[in-house]
């Protein structure tokens, strides 16, 4: 039963992020104000620093805001516990210490701990459901791999495969693009694409495939100035958003192409 | 799926394998028992000399049963540890609990001559070095526990336990600066680790904790496998990660702790044989790792304890000693024909 208002997955009110030190806070980023949909692709862009990772780290509960609130489905983040939280987001993370000995299998299945007995047996239930997003992402042929034996690109499909196996409304991504080639970043972003409309799951990822995510996401977020701009491209594009987004004397956005160029 | 099917094969002939070497272990020794009589002996019936019933009741199937408890526990710490810390090279004493455990000893063995005559006569009783090394590993424990509490980064508390490695290790250097040949020997030959000399006893109290041990690493299961991953995925699954590095630790200091109390410091054992055990099984998933290393521990001691028996002589070697000698070369070689180390 799907109503035609799509469920609100995530949303944050008057949120600020950013780190406490000894009492100080230091604010990265206030204000935020996002709802995010099921089945929405949305991109979180910004330079380098901008807190594209504080954010998603706030948002996936990881870290604690500084002032206002995470809502998931209309649950103070605060509140759930990481057992009830860990079938709500799934991650998907850059520059871990995963154990390349597992197997691609053995990766995806370990999704599935939120829901799997003491030790962490899988039932059918699990099995299926590995099998599926192992299918999803288009991995069976290499699925019994070691994952020291895959490439950068096959791994972080196997990775996404992993968060759609954990089975929650929405997916977090760091920069799941690094490390790629053009064509394998454009291929993982569509793939993401592919999969929000598919499984109708909301997911978020931070990039800085801006060019790629512009013609893409269903909607992006914004880090410049310790704001966020949260909006549809498109709108993004007609409110200057990106005009200023790098230090103009190299780089300009082209509001024709939406693209950036070199100066 | 899995190789779930292929693996659980194997962990059949590791639990095989168990049983025999624990037979050539007890059949074999200054005097060689038939392995017909050994078996015998165990069922209950007569055997044909009386004195190798005697033997193995009383000498040979302690000493057995103890090389599986020691092998198999300080396996599974030095497994625990190395997914913890995430390091190849951690292993059961990485908390620092048989530096503890050898400061405690050191101290009722050698303390005599720095703190007088009276002092280490009423500590040597039957026990003093069993309560002493206990003693020593909890006091280390406890530190490391308390700085695991306080610290939020695991690899900080592989430090720190390496720290009071070196700190132990200095004061004992001391105390043996300042003792007589006769004391520094015995603390010497402690440290050779000894597997016989224990009794049903002593042999019952060390299950007991193996047991509890063994229990929590199974306990600890499904978050090991989640920390494959690393701990901030692991978080993402649901792990309490403070509570799992807790009962982790816990586990390790009632294994390495208790067996190096009744032991000695066994060296090596908890560290290869997870390597071991990976090479035989590629797996990551601890719901067979942690089997596979109970039963490999557990195989590596008993032979290694039959060599160190030196069958057929009177002479025996420090046990210590015989598992690195044995140890050593096995994964060298396996590592190098593999020419792939799993991790």
């Amino acid at each position: 039963m799907r109503t035609e208002t799509p469920n609100i997955v995530l949303k944050t009110d008057k949120l600020s992020i950013g780190y406490r030190k000894k009492g100080i806070s230091q604010v990265v980023a206030s204000d935020i104000d996002i709802e995010i949909k099921e089945g929405e692709l949305i991109a979180v862009i910004g330079v380098n620093g901008a807190g594209k990772s504080t954010l998603l780290r706030t948002l996936s509960g990881i870290q604690p805001g500084l002032s206002g609130e995470v809502f998931i489905s209309d649950k103070k983040i605060s509140k759930i516990d990481p057992s009830e939280l860990s079938k709500n987001i799934s991650l998907v993370l850059t520059e871990q210490l995963i154990s390349k000995n597992l197997s691609v299998l053995e990766l995806v299945a370990l999704g599935r701990q939120p829901y799997t007995n003491w030790i962490g047996r899988l039932n059918r239930t699990d099995l299926k459901k590995v099998m599926h997003a192992i299918k999803l992402v288009d991995i069976e042929e290499i699925r019994n791999k070691k994952c020291h034996e895959l490439s950068d690109g096959q791994f972080q499909k196997a990775l996404i495969a992993r968060a759609l196996a954990q089975d929650t409304s929405l997916i977090i991504l760091d920069e799941p693009t690094t490390h790629l080639d053009l064509f394998h970043k454009a291929y993982v972003l569509k793939l993401l694409q592919q999969l929000s409309r598919e499984t109708k799951k909301a997911i978020l990822f931070a990039s800085h495939e801006i060019n790629l995510a512009l013609q893409l996401c269903d909607k992006m977020l914004i880090l410049k100035n310790k704001k966020a701009l949260y909006g549809q491209p498109v709108d993004l594009i007609q409110s200057d958003s990106f005009k200023d987004l790098f230090p103009s004397h190299l780089i300009h956005f082209d509001k024709e192409s939406s693209s950036f160029k070199i100066k | 799926m899995l190789n779930q099917q292929k693996y659980s094969i194997a962990l059949v002939f590791l639990f095989l394998a168990v049983i025999l070497t624990a037979l050539f272990n007890i059949s074999l020794g200054s005097v060689n028992i038939p392995i017909s009589e050994v078996t015998a002996s165990l069922f209950g019936f007569e055997t044909e000399k009386e004195t190798w019933k005697y033997i193995i009741l009383n000498y040979r199937l302690p000493k057995a049963i103890t090389a599986i408890i020691t092998g198999s526990g300080l396996a599974v710490s030095g497994l625990l540890m190395q997914t913890l810390f995430r390091n190849p090279l951690a292993g059961p004493y990485v908390l620092g609990l048989s530096s503890g455990a050898s400061l405690g000893v050191a101290i009722v063995l050698m303390g005599a001559s720095v703190f007088g005559a009276t002092f280490g006569a009423i500590l040597l009783s039957e026990w003093s070095l069993v309560i002493a090394s206990s003693l020593g590993s909890l006091l280390v424990m406890f530190a490391v526990i308390l700085a695991s509490v306080r610290l939020r980064d695991t690899m900080a508390i592989l430090i720190i336990g390496l720290m009071f490695a070196s700190l132990t290790a200095a004061i004992v250097s001391v105390l043996a600066y300042f003792s007589p040949a006769s004391q520094l020997q015995q603390y010497v030959f402690w440290s050779y680790g000894s597997l016989g000399n224990l009794s049903w006893e002593e042999v019952s109290i060390l299950s007991v904790f193996w047991f509890l041990g063994i229990l929590t690493s199974i306990r600890s299961i499904k978050n090991l496998n989640s920390l494959l991953l690393g701990e901030q995925y692991a978080r993402s699954l649901g792990t309490n990660i403070n509570r799992n590095r807790f009962m982790v630790i816990i586990a390790t200091s009632l294994l390495a702790g208790s067996i190096t109390a009744f032991a000695g410091p066994i060296a090596f054992v908890g560290l290869a044989v997870p390597h071991l055990v990976r090479q035989i099984i590629p797996s990551s998933n601890h719901i067979t790792l942690v089997p596979a290393v109970i039963f490999g521990g557990a195989i590596l001691m008993l032979i290694c304890d039959t060599i160190a028996q030196l069958p057929g002589s009177e002479y025996s070697l420090p046990i210590n000693a015989i598992t690195s000698l044995i140890g050593a070369p096995v994964v060298i070689w396996l590592l190098v024909r593999k020419r792939k180390f799993n991790f």
